[in-house]
């Protein structure tokens, strides 16, 4: 550089350079991003193409009768044993005259889901009266049907290739063109537990069983978590102890989470006793989880309360307790809410701990207390997912849509506190 | 922190030299050691009410302030002043026990109140902050209403024993800190809406709410502008007539209009103490007069 340049000849020497890196700068962090923003809307397009079909379902229309003759045949309707499959059958063949034979009626049958007999026996529980009239019911045609009408089955490869015959496809065809074929909204996605049947298969147990888990987690993590933050934060001497404490928090929110599973198991299952596959203690596995990230979250918004405020409120002879109910804690909620509200959708999230502790169980059954066996959401997605059937494939998808529902849900949540919450002061 | 404080007061002393008679940091560490703790001036009151003998306070291994004595009057004035780090500050916060919050900060010597040892083991900290009050370097009201604000320490010690006493403190305390013609239509607005002087107003309107007999101001208005400094200055005037008032502040003439005597704190040293005037005019010690004049500072 020329010693006789004077400063500003050296500024303006420079300027070019700096402005090169900043455009520089500038362009790499949009392109990242892009590239986010890119990957963001395949895996939703993605997710919403696969799974957006899975709220639909194919129903077959049948004039079903409900003959005293088959269900009760010595006078005298037990629920149990009656045989539905029989009505479903024959109102089968009534609706297809024209298929005959043993082995092409037995193919017939299958187009209709065992979800029909079910659903007869539903209604005459619900209306015995109803026992020697006919009914015409919309009953869930069989998956494979289904994937047929949605296009995720190809008819026109080889008929070995694919899960539906010929014939099949052929009375399918003759059904819809005589309207007892349509698709309508799949309510037991919503109000049925998991099934090995895909069209019966539903989520409400793995809804429920997050749902308690959840509530339990909240109501250990967030009084536990806030309660030691205050304590480390405001209470506890500065020493070589409190030092480790905090060390020890800090490993314990990067510690992988299956294994806190391997912990509940050890502790809460075989130890203690408590059931297994309950959400008692799949919530209480998650309680151990969310515990750093609330406690650290929680000791972060106590530390960014002004220490002025602390100062005044001692200064005019509050006590540490009254400094720290009356003046930091009103200031540190709303961090501490949000905190425990990304926890809780950690939580939410986890599979890998549940796993262990037995919520991966196939469980029919919507589970109705917090002892009950059941699974969860992410879990319920993983044995889907797992699952040979084809039809299992946009139900994952689905399943993930409403855990992504469930997050969304969360998060706003979190941010409607903090704005409610900070206006107030 | 005060380590670096009273480094940067040293560095501040050494990039003085280019005038001669100025202190070279040699001559502190001299005249320090021929000060051994021994106060110029006066350190009595005529009537003493708040009496520090031979304090020491240390931060860590850092000894912030050796031997000081002071005695602070009934009804009296008393501004603290002296370079950054000179443990002005450090000394005010001895007087309310506010150097307990800090855990490595240890005090001896003897500090009284109205003869009984503030340090004594029964009392207790909270009692005493209700009886000496302290009004910060930055306006911090609590993020409430400037009603709650006055309010929240008759509150805490149950001075009013219904609504319509509370209401009376706190606006009899808003019109001692002559903040309530200003305030009084829109006392439930947040005390953090006002302005810095407004706000520094309150947050003395809600130290004397409490009925303190000693306030301590730590330099109260430096983060004020001249307007706003001088209306506190004025509620001074007011306040000596019931509260003895210990003031530390950076600018030497708040200290010659508002204080009755000024003590001047140098390295942690208690050098000179007497009469405002007396300081002012005739200063004994060569440091005191260094620093007045401006040549260390």
């Amino acid at each position: 550089m020329n010693k006789n340049q004077t400063t500003r000849q050296k500024v303006e020497a420079g300027l070019p350079r700096r402005r090169r890196k900043e455009f520089l700068f500038r362009s790499v962090g949009m392109l990242a991003t892009a590239v986010g923003i890119v990957f963001l809307g395949v895996f939703f397009a993605s997710l919403i193409a696969d799974g957006s079909t899975a709220f639909k379902q194919t129903f077959l229309k049948l004039d079903i009768e409900l003959s005293e003759d088959t269900l009760a045949p010595d006078g005298e309707l037990d629920l149990a044993y009656a045989d539905f499959d029989g009505l479903v059958r024959s109102a089968l063949r009534d609706a297809l005259p024209e298929v005959s034979g043993r082995s092409d009626r037995r193919e017939l049958y299958r187009i209709v889901s065992i979800g029909a007999s079910y659903q007869v026996r539903d209604l005459l529980a619900a209306n015995p009266e109803l026992l020697g009239t006919t009914q015409t019911m919309w009953v869930p045609a069989s998956s494979n049907v289904d994937m047929l009408i949605k296009g995720n089955i190809d008819a026109n490869v080889d008929a070995a290739l694919r899960p539906i015959s010929d014939k099949q496809i052929a009375w399918v065809q003759a059904l819809q063109e005589s309207g007892r074929l349509a698709t309508r909204f799949n309510t037991a996605l919503f109000s049925n537990g998991d099934s090995r049947e895909p069209e019966l298969a539903g989520i409400k147990g793995a809804v429920m069983g997050s749902l308690y888990m959840l509530v339990v987690t909240l109501a250990l993590s967030f009084p536990i978590g806030v309660a030691a933050a205050i304590y480390l934060e405001e209470f506890a001497p500065r020493n070589r102890w409190s030092d480790l404490i905090e060390v020890n928090i800090n490993n314990l929110a990067a510690v992988p989470s299956i294994v806190f599973g391997l912990l509940g198991l050890a502790v809460f299952i075989n130890w203690v006793g408590l059931p297994r596959s309950a959400p008692l203690v799949g919530g209480l596995v998650l309680t151990l989880l969310t515990l750093p990230v609330i406690i650290i979250a929680s000791r972060a918004s106590i530390k960014a309360v002004p220490p002025s405020i602390r100062e005044a409120a001692l200064g005019l002879g509050a006590s540490q307790m009254q400094v720290v109910f009356h003046h930091v804690l009103p200031l540190a909620l709303p961090g501490m809410l949000t905190g425990a509200i990304i926890g809780m959708s950690r939580a939410l999230g986890e599979s890998a701990p549940l796993l262990m502790i037995g919520m991966v169980a196939f469980i029919v059954d919507v589970p109705g207390s917090l002892a009950d066996p059941s699974t969860a959401l992410p879990v319920q997605i993983y044995l889907w997912a797992d699952s040979p059937e084809r039809a299992f494939a946009e139900r994952t998808s689905a399943a993930i849509i409403v855990l992504l529902g469930f997050l969304l849900v969360m998060n706003l949540t979190a941010v409607i506190l903090r704005r409610r919450l900070e206006r107030k002061w | 922190m005060v380590t670096s404080a009273s480094m940067t007061a040293m560095n501040e002393n050494t990039t003085m030299n280019e005038t001669p008679q100025s202190a070279t940091v040699t001559d502190i560490v001299e005249r320090k050691t021929k000060l051994g703790g021994a106060t110029v001036g006066n350190v009595r009151s005529e009537h003493p009410f708040m009496v520090a003998e031979d304090v020491n306070v240390w931060y860590g291994d850092n000894h912030a302030i050796q031997n000081v004595s002071l005695e602070v009057g009934k009804k009296e004035v008393i501004a603290l002043i002296g370079p950054s780090g000179c443990g002005k500050s450090t000394f005010l916060r001895c007087l309310n026990r506010m150097n307990d919050t800090i855990d490595t900060a240890r005090v001896t010597g003897n500090i009284t109140l109205d003869g009984k040892d503030i340090y004594r083991k029964e009392q207790d900290p909270v009692a005493l902050r209700a009886r000496v009050g302290m009004v910060f370097q930055k306006p911090n009201p609590f993020p409430k209403s400037i009603y709650d604000n006055v309010a929240y320490g008759p509150r805490i010690h149950g001075l009013a024993s219904d609504r319509a006493e509370l209401d009376d403190i706190v606006h009899s305390s808003l019109e001692r800190a002559g903040l309530l013609k200003e305030v009084k239509d829109r006392l439930d607005e947040p005390g953090t809406s006002l302005s810095g002087g407004q706000q520094q107003r309150l947050c003395i309107a809600r130290t004397i709410a409490v009925n303190p007999e000693v306030i301590l101001m730590d330099e109260p208005c430096s983060a004020l502008d001249p307007i706003a400094t001088a209306r506190i200055e004025d509620l001074m005037d007011e306040l000596c007539e019931d509260y003895a008032i210990v003031i530390v502040t950076h600018s030497m003439q708040q200290a010659a209009r508002v204080s009755k005597r000024v003590a001047y704190f140098h390295l942690g040293l208690l050098v000179e103490v007497d009469e405002t005037d007396t300081i002012f005019t005739n200063p004994q010690h060569k440091l005191t007069e260094d620093y007045i004049t401006g040549r260390i500072g």
